[in-house]
């Protein structure tokens, strides 16, 4: 008589192997998978868009967010992100996720290397536009958010950094 | 001009009402051919309103609130009464924040709701005491 034990021991030491490919990083939309290294979204395309929100929401979902902090984070994200694509021309959206005090975070960093904007403070100014959008955008994203940082040179490009931390 | 895109949302008459919602991923050209869509049908059937439900929205950024904005407009200058209906409460906390009180659309709890707004009610029912 054989044990059976065997064939099933083997199975359970060996590391589970990857159901499916990961399409854009290491954070996008795989629950309990913690990203320390940012995970970086490019911001070409109406798709990338919709990509970067599905990213940001999960990883909301992995802080622990709640219900209207995640509404208030990927609105926020969508704002920096349509910016990105309409008026930076294109960038990047990364996304980290934080630890202070216990208290975890959310951190986005939209890039591009577009003109950049000549008067900040104006373009935070609730209806403001040079755009498609009703101005909201970015005082608006900023609003949403804890912690906002906007770096433009122009003719180099903008960096804004943006921060939610979860209530305790 | 040329036949409008489908958008992939139906646009249903129910009598002197078009019925029909958003989709949570919005892009620019559904915006755009939805718009297109709903004014073509408002314009060749002349209905008194339209319902939009948004309950499928998990998000509404100054984008998505500037296509029903401009939605609601261009619907009114054709005759046409728009009832946006079914906003979960976080976005309307989050539209609140943006800055964005959506001015000028008008709106209700719920697609039923909405209906009763323009006229439509439920079985014998008294309108008020229908359920959520």
């Amino acid at each position: 008589m054989k044990m059976t034990d065997e064939v099933v021991a083997p199975r359970r030491s060996r590391p589970a192997p990857r159901t499916a490919p990961d399409p854009v990083g290491p954070s996008n939309g795989v629950p309990g998978v913690p990203f320390d290294t940012p995970a970086v979204h490019e911001v070409r395309t109406e798709e990338d868009l919709l990509v970067v929100r599905h990213a940001v929401r999960a990883a909301t979902l992995e802080c622990g967010f709640s219900l209207i902090d995640q509404t208030r984070v990927v609105t926020a994200a969508s704002e920096l992100a349509r910016n990105t694509y309409i008026h930076g021309g294109g960038g990047t959206m990364a996304l980290e996720r934080l630890n202070r005090h216990g208290r975890s975070g959310l951190l986005l960093v939209a890039r591009d290397e577009g003109p950049g904007i000549v008067d900040v403070e104006q373009a935070l100014e609730d209806g403001y536009t040079t755009g498609a959008g009703l101005g909201h955008g970015l005082g608006g994203a900023r609003r949403l958010m804890h912690e906002f940082r906007i770096h433009t040179e122009p003719g180099v490009g903008t960096t804004v950094s943006a921060i939610r931390w979860t209530e305790r | 001009m040329n036949a409008p895109v489908p958008a992939g949302v139906p646009i249903l008459r129910l009598g002197n009402v078009l019925v029909t919602g958003l989709l949570d991923e919005l892009d620019d050209k559904t915006a755009r051919a939805f718009t297109d869509e709903l004014t073509e049908r408002i314009a060749t059937e002349g209905p008194a309103g339209v319902l939009i439900d948004i309950s499928r929205l998990e998000i509404i950024d100054s984008f998505v609130a500037r296509t029903l904005s401009e939605l609601t407009t261009t619907a009114r200058l054709l005759g046409a009464r728009v009832v946006v209906a079914g906003m979960r409460p976080p976005v309307a906390i989050t539209l609140v924040e943006l800055g964005l009180a959506l001015e000028g659309v008008e709106t209700a709890l719920t697609a039923e709701r909405g209906m009763q707004a323009l006229g439509w009610y439920h079985g014998s029912q008294p309108p008020e005491r229908g359920t959520r």
